[in-house]
């Protein structure tokens, strides 16, 4: 079947093909024994062929793109078939013959599915639910009533003497095409309503009927058929109850085939954890399938593909990862999107075929009012019995859209194609009349309906972003409704519904989906999850914003803290496991490999803040140019802030206790653990040095970092990041990863000097994972900008937030940025660091190393790794570092 | 009113009720049906136990809630015409209710009034302001068993500072219609059947 579709296919290449397709041949009668160049075109003609016309396809998407204005005022539908018409009149001025048109079978088994599917996946659902009532009406009844009214009314017009003689065919021959012209086709209603964006009801109905009345069309077409085969004389009574039957067998059986494999794709995907990279293709293997079987048992395929996607949308989402979602996103997306086009421009190259046409205006003419007139009329009948039982009654201009959005397309034109001429002996007339008619509605139509609509003023659909109070109000109304009518004693929609809802919480999900997904799929959580990561991203977008700027300056500052506030806070209460990966300990490593930037940082200190914030924003600046992994760095960055706002506590006591370098900003941490009842830890840290040499203090730290060793930092780092993909969900796990890995390459986070310093130092032998911890710490460090702002509102966790915040920035932003530019900035931060240093109440001081010590477990050894960075520095240049810090030290206990 | 028959003039006050709800004849008689069907004593009255006993109350998140909503003040029953009031929020938007606005009071069917009754199922303590707590009590009611607590707070928070806006950390009721603004209410409050 591919294969003759795809030789139908290849006309258009006629004239570039035929030369080389001759070279083979010939030089293979001389019999060579080693030939250099073959052609071997005919082995690769078939597919060949078909990516040239996707290609051609493609191309021309992009071209009518080009210009808004002729996208903006005609359909893409019908550009497409003006083009497979300007196609088609080539092929056949070159060849002489049109050989290539969309051949029914390919048009079913291959470019149907995906439009579908796509379709199906991607309804709805709930609005589809709310409105299954009216859809089903005008699918059935509406599709009955045309394929009836139009084919008898066509008899009546042969009857009349309107249709010329030689248009040979009787009342079943009429009622055949009638119920074979009357189906309102999914492909060209979706192709154009996508396009005016009506508003949603209006949509879902038109939408929905084009679907579901596929049914009824095959059930019509199949009965109409074998009884225009049979004979009209050998029809019997039975047959037409057989007929009827055979409407709820194909209807029904179509969407249980469906729901089955819904069923099964979503069971399918509970288990797929360890192979993620499959479950896009499953999703489609068995929508595909499902579309098979239905074919196979002569039931509604589309029926069965419709209801495939529909059902297991829900579960599938939650089972598969999030790059899952998007794979299959976009694949179904792309796919009926070459469907389409591909569906569009062949009908285009058919319609140049004149071969199989036979003109009769009578019988074109008489098709095009009565379809027309039929579908305005049933209609307006249906409305009006439905608005008897509407909540929101249709309306006059809803009624006129739909009438006049009644578009036929493809399966018509493939269904005509599919007659026999041998038993329907005016098909040819069926075939022209057919044309007419798609082209008619699909172009003139679909041209005049976007005017139209506006014209009518007709309700557009508005987008509004969900809130969450929407979506917890929503549900509240429903769980009302649903008692209201219980209290009623009236078991309606909304009872029924909430009852389905009821089941499916308590055994389908269950069933169907992970436990881990299973509460993501809560929508109020969901909800809740989503504005979280949209307020992340909005977040960095706006400091890459304010870092672009370069005015860093204090005002930009609570503008940005306001807008993070919420999202922050939220973060920071949303509830992480017990493990944290410290991403401090990363920072300091790779801080300490520049010297000069240890140095500028001491030289600095006071003004910490800035440096921070500057290395925020370029860090800032970094991820939004790696675009690709944008998204999911940012999610990166939500997790990483969170575990580091709630790491910061155990860190805190390492860190003051060894770090000579970091204590002035410890000290202010120290201030907020104490409030936090951590305080001891960080007191007698600044007494030691005071009293002490600040050399004899850096020693001691450097011992203990050696201990902890660079391979305790990687195993750290490892470990956390597996750590946040544990806590996070799924998917937020995968991003990180990507993300981490992605951001590595940059270079510019890199200090360019850093690699001698890593050389000499013992512990920096593996250089490798040098790249993986700027990736982590650029990632880390925008949350701690967030932090800060969001410490303003929030005192305590504000002072655990600060110290870390500034060591990283300070020591990852020196590289790449001049001294000079950041000295001057420094006045301005000062203030804010050494406050919470001073702070300190002298009791506290003295609680002591000692307990700092004994206390140095897990966390103490994540807070030394922060610390190695700086003993890197000391040994290396032992003098200067030690006065840097001594200064250091200074200024912080003086302050 | 313990007559057997569902004639409209076995309903006290019939004139009166209509008026002020705005059902039809053929509702009213069909909720007094309803009404007397859930009286189990006869007494004239439902009680707390009339309503609990109603089937799929009990299974549904707010059941005890719109029990509640019956119930004016503390009271423990309700006579036909407060159990009709309470429906009457639901009874859709019909066009000659928009014309009568001005000269009369607001129908109860209206979006404010709508609106107010959802509000009040949630204002537990019926000071104007739904509360942190209150907001995080509906959400326990609401969502899933498998949101651990910590994240129904983190939830809570959220949706409360997303619809406070004077920040005094509770949602009051010009607030809540705020919120809902772009929500159909008229739509998604209203049964049909309750014309």
């Amino acid at each position: 079947m591919l294969r003759a579709a795809l030789s139908l296919l290849a006309l258009p290449l006629a004239g570039a093909a035929e030369e080389p397709t001759q070279k083979p041949e010939s030089p293979g009668e001389p019999l060579p024994g080693l030939e250099l160049f073959r052609w071997q075109w005919h082995e690769v003609e078939a597919p060949y062929l078909v990516a040239l016309w996707i290609l051609v396809a493609s191309l021309a998407k992009i071209v009518f793109h080009l210009s808004r204005k002729v996208t903006s005022l005609v359909p893409e539908s019908c550009l497409l078939i003006l083009l497979g018409l300007v196609l088609g009149g080539i092929v056949l001025a070159v060849a002489k013959k049109a050989e290539y048109q969309l051949e029914p079978g390919t048009f079913f088994l291959f470019l149907l599915p995906p439009i579908v599917l796509d379709s199906g996946y991607f309804m709805p659902s709930r609005l589809f639910f709310d409105n299954l009532g009216a859809i089903l009406t005008y699918a059935v009844v509406g599709t009955l009533w045309n394929a009836f009214t139009t084919g008898a009314a066509l008899w009546g017009l042969q009857q009349a003497g309107l249709v010329a003689p030689r248009v040979q065919a009787g009342l079943l021959d009429f009622l055949l095409f009638g119920s074979l012209i009357s189906a309102v086709d999914p492909v060209a209603v979706l192709a154009v309503f996508e396009e005016v964006h009506v508003n949603e009801t209006l949509f879902i109905i038109v939408f929905g009927e084009s679907l579901l009345n596929d049914a009824v069309t095959v059930v019509l077409y199949k009965v109409c058929n074998s009884f225009v085969e049979m004979g009209s004389a050998n029809v019997q009574a039975t047959d037409y109850l057989k007929g009827v039957a055979s409407l709820f067998v194909v209807s029904l059986g179509g969407a249980a085939v469906g729901l089955v494999f819904a069923f099964l794709l979503a069971l399918t995907t509970r288990f797929t954890k360890r192979v993620r990279i499959i479950e896009p293709l499953l999703v489609f293997l068995l929508a595909y399938a499902a579309y098979l079987t239905a074919e196979m048992a002569s039931l509604s395929a589309i029926l069965a593909v419709t209801m495939c996607g529909l059902g297991c949308k829900k579960y599938v989402e939650a089972n598969i990862s999030h790059k899952s979602r998007t794979t299959v996103k976009y694949t179904m997306k792309t796919l009926a999107s070459c469907a389409e086009t591909v569906i569009f421009m062949l009908l285009g190259i058919s319609a140049v075929d004149s071969s199989k046409w036979a003109w009769d205006s009578g019988l074109v003419l008489g098709t095009l009012i009565f379809i027309l007139f039929f579908r305005a009329l049933g209609v307006v009948l249906q409305t009006w019995v439905l608005n008897q039982f509407r909540l929101i009654p249709l309306d006059k201009i809803d009624q006129v859209v739909m009438s006049y959005g009644g578009l036929r397309g493809a399966v018509a034109f493939a269904l005509v194609i599919l007659l026999d001429r041998t038993k329907v002996p005016a098909k040819d007339y069926f075939v022209a009349t057919t044309i007419v008619v798609v082209f008619f509605t699909v172009i003139v139509q679909g041209l005049t309906i976007k005017p139209l609509v506006k014209w009518l003023k007709v309700k557009r659909s508005e987008h509004h972003k969900p809130t969450l109070n929407q979506e917890l109000h929503e549900h509240t109304f429903d769980h009302i409704l649903a008692a209201v009518e219980d209290v009623v004693g009236h078991h309606g929609y909304h009872y029924w519904r909430d009852r389905w809802e009821q089941f499916d919480k308590k055994y389908l999900s269950q069933l169907l989906m992970r436990r881990s997904a299973y509460r993501i799929r809560d929508q109020i959580w969901d909800v809740y999850y989503r504005l979280n990561i949209r307020d992340a991203i909005s977040f960095v977008d706006q400091g890459g914003h304010v870092l672009s700027s370069t005015g860093l300056t204090l005002p930009s500052m609570p503008s940005r803290n306001s807008v993070a506030e919420t999202s922050v806070t939220n973060l920071l209460r949303e509830s992480g496991s017990g493990a944290c990966l410290d991403l401090q300990v990363i920072d300091t490593v790779r801080s300490g490999r520049d010297r000069e930037d240890a140095v500028m940082h001491h030289l600095l200190c006071g003004g910490l803040y800035k440096p921070r914030r500057r290395y925020k924003a370029s860090c800032s600046r970094h991820f939004i140019s790696d675009d690709a992994q944008e998204r999911q760095d940012k999610e990166v960055f939500q997790q990483n802030m969170k575990r580091r706002l709630e790491s910061f506590k155990s860190t805190k006591h390492n860190i003051c206790f060894t770090k000579s370098k970091p204590r002035p900003r410890k000290t202010g941490r120290r201030k907020d653990g104490v409030a936090n009842a951590e305080a001891t830890n960080g007191k007698p840290r600044d007494l030691g040095f005071q009293d002490t040499a600040a050399v004899i203090l850096t020693v001691e730290s450097e011992e203990e970092e050696e201990e902890s060793d660079s391979s305790e930092t990687e195993k750290e780092d490892d470990e956390g990041i597996i750590f946040v993909a544990r806590a996070t969900s799924e998917v937020l796990q995968e991003g990180k990863v990507s993300g981490s890995l992605e951001v590595c390459p940059s270079p510019r986070i890199i200090p360019p000097s850093p690699t001698c310093a890593e050389k000499e130092l013992p512990w920096k032998s593996g250089q490798g994972d040098l790249a993986v911890y700027v990736s982590s710490e650029t990632t880390k460090i925008v949350p701690v900008d967030m932090q800060t702002g969001w410490n303003q509102s929030m005192s305590s966790l504000e002072s655990l937030a600060s110290p870390p915040c500034n060591q990283a920035p300070t020591l990852t932003c020196l590289p790449p940025h001049p001294r000079g530019a950041e000295e001057p900035q420094a006045p301005l931060y000062p203030p804010s660091d050494p406050r919470p240093s001073f702070a300190f109440p002298p009791s506290l001081a003295k609680a002591g190393r000692s307990h700092s010590e004994s206390s140095a477990d897990l966390p103490q050894q994540q807070e030394l790794q922060p610390l190695m960075g700086h003993k890197n520095h000391t040994h290396l240049s032992p003098g200067t570092a030690n006065s840097h810090w001594c200064i250091q030290f200074n200024r912080g206990s003086r302050l | 009113m313990g007559s057997r028959s569902s004639h409209a003039a076995v309903i006290p006050d019939v004139d009166s009720i209509r008026r002020e709800t705005g059902f039809s004849q053929a509702s009213l008689i069909r909720l007094h049906h309803r009404f007397r069907a859930l009286d189990r004593n006869k007494k004239g009255y439902l009680s707390r136990i009339d309503l609990q006993q109603i089937g799929a109350l009990a299974v549904n998140p707010l059941g005890d809630r719109i029990i509640e909503s019956f119930l004016p003040n503390g009271s423990q029953q309700v006579d036909f015409p407060g159990f009709v009031r309470v429906l009457a929020h639901f009874r859709p938007v019909e066009d000659e209710d928009t014309d009568l606005d001005p000269k009369k009071p607001e129908p109860l069917n209206s979006r404010r009034n709508k609106l107010h009754y959802a509000f009040q199922l949630y204002d537990l303590d019926r000071d104007g302001k739904i509360s942190r707590h209150e907001m995080l009590q509906v959400l326990r009611l609401m969502v899933g068993v498998q949101v651990t607590e910590e994240q129904l707070e983190n939830i809570a928070d959220r949706t409360v500072q997303e619809a406070d806006e004077d920040g005094d950390g509770a949602v009051s009721f010009l607030e809540f219609t705020k919120s809902l603004e772009k929500m159909d209410v008229e739509q998604k409050m209203s049964i049909r059947i309750l014309k």
